[in-house]
């Protein structure tokens, strides 16, 4: 697959710039005035700084939901019976504790997973949704593309916090001796990292790649 | 290469058309439009501003990739009943399979948290493999696909970030360096099921070219294009001006 022959040295030709719509799920090209791809059946959305309102929404609600993830405990520890203590844990003191054991790597993996991850790509997302469609040079534009492609990437990797409450609970179900419950916190964590990936789908790369102004089909 | 595909394009009338949109590919991920052209196996086609991979055939992919989601299948089902780990401390013994954990928690107010977690790590996956059988075994076998085959990849190109598995395994290295203290814990198959399905995964995204299976559906005649593909070109068709060029 090349560039269309006749556009090599001008800058690309793209199928909004032809009059087309191009499909974000296979690629087909259609006319604007399709609504879903014939091929793939998937909906046909213009890039258009209107789609924003939906990843703002998201992101809205991954922070919200990340406040009560950070205040609540993510589980509870009963040992003998509460005879030797209840304790409460939250994602910060989570890592603390840790620390306390000696397990630097695996507070390091927690830590990054469930505090640097989750606030960095509020950052990203908020960052990208604000420059998209505005003017920018290849260079910005390549540039905020790896951002969103690492954005993408990695957002899943934030529910490890969730799998390790949800595993420890399960196994440590000792009776009497022991036994781990999840908290609140763990479902508004589970929460806040299905919002911003949703929040990180809805964004559309395309938008990075023109200075695409609201009305567009004037230029 | 790029010379030849246009030296090709002189030779024949132009097999696009920037009206219609026909014979043309636009890139997901910055809409530049390329034209559409048959990749031998092997070959890479990136796209040329943002660098995206537009298509990267493989011969063989689809019997591959039936064989990869059958295994991944297997491992997945075996891993819901097997025991996952086992944790014992002062005689007191659980083996738990991820069966027993959706039983135990069946009745909690968690049950939510536990249905979206079995979710991601055990039905999106098994759901996303059937529907790659399901869409890919009539195309390997040359035969026209099934009713909803479109539907059917697209939905497991969408549950492809929403499924889990080699996370839940991090997630568990997390766990057992948590729970070491307190009691001894034992691996189970379970575990080494969903390690392997990680490896499972890795090589069938690394074998999956999404542009080759849609052209497949569309080339084993399911009706999605109701352009003829081999029809007469549009040559008649003025080609708009292609806007502004600043």
């Amino acid at each position: 697959m090349s560039a269309l022959p006749e556009d090599r040295a001008a800058p690309v030709l793209t199928a909004h710039r032809a009059g087309l719509i191009g499909c974000s799920s296979c690629g087909r090209v259609w006319p604007v005035t399709e609504s879903h791809c014939h091929r793939c059946g998937a909906q046909l959305v213009p890039p258009d700084r209107r789609g924003l309102q939906a990843v703002w929404a998201w992101l809205i609600a991954g922070m919200i939901a990340y406040i009560p993830a950070n205040l609540f405990p993510m589980m509870r520890t009963q040992t003998f019976a509460g005879l030797a203590g209840n304790s409460e844990a939250t994602i910060v003191g989570g890592i603390i504790e840790l620390m306390h054991y000696g397990s630097y790597d695996i507070a390091i993996i927690v830590f990054v997973a469930s505090l640097v991850v989750p606030i960095g790509k509020f950052i990203a997302i908020a960052w990208l949704a604000i420059v998209a469609g505005r003017p920018a040079t290849v260079e910005q534009a390549h540039t905020r593309l790896k951002v969103y492609e690492v954005v993408e990437f990695i957002g899943r990797w934030s529910m490890i916090d969730v799998f390790v409450v949800a595993i420890l609970s399960a196994l440590v179900q000792l009776g009497f001796v022991a036994s781990i419950h999840p908290g609140p916190a763990a479902v508004c964590f589970a929460l806040s990292v299905a919002f911003t990936m949703l929040s990180a789908q809805s964004f559309d790369a395309r938008l990075i790649w023109r200075g695409l102004p609201l009305r567009s089909r004037s230029t | 290469m790029r010379r030849g595909v246009y030296l090709q394009m002189m030779e024949h009338p132009p097999r696009y058309d920037l009206a219609t949109g026909r014979g043309l590919v636009a890139c997901p991920r910055c809409d530049a439009l390329h034209l559409e052209e048959d990749l031998s196996p092997g070959e890479t086609a990136r796209c040329i501003r943002c660098g995206n991979v537009l298509a990267k055939p493989r011969a063989g992919a689809f019997a591959q990739l039936i064989a990869l989601s059958f295994t991944s299948m297997v491992l997945l089902i075996g891993a819901i009943f097997f025991p996952f780990l086992e944790v014992s401390t002062f005689g007191f013994g659980n083996a738990s399979s991820l069966f027993d954990v959706a039983l135990a928690f069946s009745s909690g107010v968690l049950l939510p948290l536990v249905l979206a977690v079995l979710a991601m790590i055990i039905g999106l996956p098994i759901l996303r493999s059937f529907l790659l059988l399901y869409t890919l075994v009539p195309l390997a076998q040359e035969r026209p696909p099934y009713r909803y085959a479109a539907t059917a990849f697209r939905w497991a190109e969408m549950l492809r970030p929403w499924s889990m598995a080699e996370i839940f395994v991090i997630g568990t290295a997390v766990a057992l360096v948590k729970v070491a203290g307190l009691a001894s814990v034992h691996l189970g198959p379970a575990f080494w099921a969903f390690c392997a399905l990680i490896f499972v995964n890795l090589a069938s995204r690394a074998f999956m070219c999404q542009t080759s299976i849609w052209d497949a559906i569309e080339d084993a005649g399911l009706a999605t294009d109701d352009r003829a593909p081999t029809g007469p070109p549009a040559e008649a068709i003025p080609a708009p001006a292609p806007g502004p060029r600043s």
